[in-house]
């Protein structure tokens, strides 16, 4: 009964905020505009030069690209929670008796519906350049539904850090120091095993590589010649995948909480 | 009668800030108290423990007959909460807003429409009702964040600091519109650091600087405990003040004051208008020529400078 109410107060904060994308048009538009951009620099300017044995750079390449894309897009819970708290809407939610941690899950859902749109935008620009798909559909939908998981396990570390940093501005530098290492330190535009050893291990074990791995099984962009490393998470990309999903909710989803509690008792 | 809202000794400390230090209130049901104070002096702080924004150090609060720390969530229900920076979403329309309001108290679909539609007739602002707030004048925000705080019609409402940053007009349409809504039995606790809106709005007020309630009365009472009545009155010349100090010397009841430079003459009296008429017979009697005279009640300034050594406004303290 209680979580039900969570969800009911918590789709009403979501569409409060989705009213906002519809209000503020721009905010999407540059979502995109960012990794249409690196699918332009790397398909046309770098992936000339970067090898794939067997297959086109740009099959390759786009996976890494969605995977950096929901990355980003998760960033947005952050700096919105950090915006929300800075303003009056907080108190008033706060004064209201709705569940306390229905901004929470408002503003994941939203954000949630935002990275979808923004997949989708991809996956036309994917087309766009000349990436294919050469799965079936269902396991085509299995990619986008784990980029998504994925996607919405991310915004909940991304609403703590927002939460604790507490301001929009900061947020925007703070969270660089995450998603660079994440989004570049893996199998995202190059093979991972083409990296200097430390960098390898990091990779190799880099929640985004599983993830990106798992999105180019599931839609087809693999080829024989250039087999996944020898590691367990790449070598079961999916249920790595879903197990830093798992783990990502289990630390963050109960540290986001404490911290919004925290943020706005002053 | 019952009391709505009922403080003990509420501590609240910010590191080595005392905001709260030891309140003591009490609000009886169905009346306007106003919380006046200057900037600082702990009234946004006593407000967000009433509303269960913030927890106190120690003391106990209850409001409707709830405790704010262990009954928070029934309580909620039965507040409403106008604050000092207007609580509405820019991006929402005005309606979006009320409505979402509505669904988060829980009214269900159809009412939580129903009822922003209500509220935003009655606070003028149908006209602008779909289109974002972000457009909206201070004015209208004020008056839509109200709107907010009346959506499941609370029995205890909180209105900190209403009018702060409204220009006269807007302030004199949110007057008339806070008279409006108390006459239906609602408790209002407003606070505010103009002595004229808590004059002319609150039943009774409760004057608090440094986190405490330091006098609490209605208006009348107040300004009785600095004094009574005075007369003051001008004259042209020196010549005629001191004619006018001798002439009145016994209808004063205490200390008169003169200002030489603006030939000004204060004379503390009992009494009233017929002290007036008798004073004015005796300087025509004696020709004093007159220039201004008037029967003068303390204002709530001149209480609050009494009463904490500093004005209301709190810029300079003396």
């Amino acid at each position: 009964m209680k979580l039900l109410h969570a969800l009911a107060d918590g789709s009403v904060v979501a569409k409060r905020n989705l009213i906002k994308i519809k209000r503020v048009p721009d905010l999407l538009v540059f979502a995109t505009i960012m990794p249409i951009m690196f699918v332009l620099l790397f398909a046309y300017v770098f992936g000339g030069s970067i090898e794939i044995p067997g297959m086109d750079y740009r099959e390759f390449l786009m996976a890494g690209i969605f995977a950096q894309t929901v990355l980003f897009g998760a960033t947005i819970t952050g700096s919105g929670l950090a915006e929300d708290i800075t303003k009056g809407i907080i108190d008033r939610f706060r004064s209201l008796p709705m569940a306390r941690s229905a901004v929470l899950i408002g503003r994941t859902t939203s954000d949630l519906v935002n990275n979808a749109l923004v997949v989708v935008i991809m996956m036309l620009s994917g087309l766009v350049v000349g990436w294919r798909i050469h799965s079936s559909p269902l396991e085509a939908l299995a990619g986008v539904g784990l980029l998504l998981l994925f996607a919405y396990a991310f915004s909940w570390a991304m609403a703590w850090v927002g939460l604790l940093v507490r301001s929009p501005e900061v947020f925007n530098n703070a969270s660089f120091i995450f998603i660079f290492p994440l989004s570049y330190i893996a199998n995202t535009f190059v093979q991972s095993e083409k990296l200097p050893t430390v960098l390898r291990h990091f990779a190799e074990w880099n929640p985004v590589s599983a993830v990106t791995q798992a999105t180019r099984e599931l839609f087809g962009n693999t080829s024989p010649l250039s087999p996944a490393p020898d590691v367990w998470p790449l070598q079961h990309p999916v249920l790595a995948s879903l197990g830093w999903v798992v783990i990502f909710l289990l630390i963050f989803v109960p540290l986001a909480n404490s911290q919004y509690k925290r943020a706005v008792a002053r | 009668m019952t009391d709505a809202i009922v403080a003990e000794g509420l501590v609240k400390r910010y590191g080595s800030v005392v905001a709260l230090n030891g309140l003591d209130l009490r609000v009886e049901e169905g009346t306007i108290m106003g919380l006046l104070g200057p900037n600082g002096a702990g009234k946004t702080t006593a407000v967000r423990v009433f509303t269960t924004l913030l927890e106190a150090d120690e003391g106990t609060a209850r409001v409707a007959g709830l405790d704010v720390r262990k009954q928070a969530d029934e309580l909620r229900k039965n507040i409403g909460l106008s604050g000092q920076y207007a609580a509405v979403d820019d991006n929402l329309t005005g309606f979006e807003n009320l409505d979402m309001v509505g669904r988060l108290y829980h009214l269900g679909r159809a009412r939580s429409r129903e009822r922003a539609r209500e509220l935003l007739a009655r606070f003028d602002l149908e006209d602008a009702a779909d289109r974002p707030v972000k457009g909206y004048s201070g004015g209208m925000r004020r008056r839509l964040d109200l709107a907010g705080a009346l959506v499941a019609k609370p029995s205890v409402l909180f209105l900190d600091e209403p009018t702060t940053g409204l220009d006269p007009r807007s302030r004199l349409g949110m007057w008339d519109v806070i008279e409006e809504l108390v006459k239906g039995g609602t408790t209002l606790l407003l606070t505010t650091q103009y002595l004229e809106e808590a004059d002319r709005l609150a039943d009774q007020i409760a004057v608090i600087d440094h986190g405490q309630v330091i006098a609490e009365g209605t208006a009348d009472q107040l300004k009785d405990q600095v004094g009574g009545e005075r007369l003051e009155l001008s004259v042209a010349t020196n010549a005629e003040l001191a004619i006018a100090r001798s002439t009145l010397a016994d209808l004063a009841v205490g200390p008169m004051e003169t200002d030489e430079r603006q030939h000004h003459l204060t004379v503390p009296i009992a009494g009233g208008s017929a002290v007036l008429i008798e004073a004015i017979r005796r300087l025509d009697g004696e020709a004093v020529k007159v220039l201004d005279v008037g029967l003068r009640r303390p204002t709530l300034d001149d209480v609050f400078l009494t009463l904490t050594g500093h004005h209301a406004d709190g810029e300079d303290e003396k």
